[in-house]
């Protein structure tokens, strides 16, 4: 079913916000509250938002099933990868190498409160950003392989 | 008969859980050396502001790598029960 558009017009408005606010909230994981996994469930629902306004079949002729499993996978890989970068270097799984003076994210923190440093964190950022793919990904899966059984009348 | 038993069972499940639940503390967590540890270390040791990041991303990353192929196997499995079924 197709919503009304006054619902397919907000709709259309809200998905970038929810897209932009997503972002921020993977990219800033390591200064403020929030991370991969609740970043990448606010951008799963800007996804749903557009699957609900608009038709199924007419959404998955942009965004299709494939994309969404893709980026699942290169998630779990992307993390998988920067997990293993560390055993390259002759330091344990999951080690922070890039954390005192790394090529990026490597500045140094002090003790206590402080102002917000994006260039901070090590590989904590890269894990982020790797955990934020796999879960909109994941999640979009899930959505559209529910959402694809509802016989619809056009 | 069967309907008296379950309401029993229910009281008896709902004062059992009651009784734990008063006579926990509320508020105040009791002091651990773990917990000081990650305050005062997780900035100069991970390099993360937020220190909820640091533990989940550094210090136990592997369980993080779990809830990630948990969420991968889920996903695998929806796509497996509602897979199009061609000759439909």
């Amino acid at each position: 079913m197709q919503m009304s558009l006054i619902v397919r017009t907000a709709a259309d408005v809200l998905f970038p916000f929810i897209m932009v606010y997503g972002l921020y909230i993977i990219i800033h994981g390591h200064v403020t509250p929030g991370g991969g996994f609740q970043g990448g469930a606010i951008l799963a629902s800007g996804v749903l938002l557009l699957l609900l306004a608009y038709r199924y079949q007419e959404f998955t002729r942009i965004i299709r099933m494939v994309m969404m499993k893709s980026l699942e996978s290169t998630g779990l890989l992307l993390f998988i990868i920067a997990a293993l970068s560390a055993m390259v270097l002759g330091a344990g799984f999951f080690y922070n190498w890039l954390f005192p003076g790394g090529l990026i994210f490597g500045e140094f923190v002090p003790f206590g409160p402080g102002p917000a440093n994006l260039n901070t964190g090590g590989v904590i950022p890269i894990m982020n950003i790797a955990v934020g793919i796999e879960v909109v990904g994941a999640i979009g899966v899930i959505l559209l392989a529910l959402l694809s059984g509802i016989k619809e009348r056009i | 008969m069967k309907r008296q038993l379950s309401i029993i069972v229910v009281v008896l499940m709902v004062l059992m859980l009651g009784v734990i639940a008063i006579g926990l503390s509320f508020g105040e967590p009791p002091d651990h050396p773990m917990d000081r540890y990650f305050i005062e270390n997780s900035q100069l040791e991970s390099g993360a502001n937020n220190v909820v990041a640091a533990v989940l991303f550094d210090y136990r990353g592997l369980d993080t790598l779990g809830e990630a192929v948990v969420l991968f196997t889920a996903a695998l499995g929806t796509m497996l029960m509602f897979r199009i079924r061609e000759e439909e």
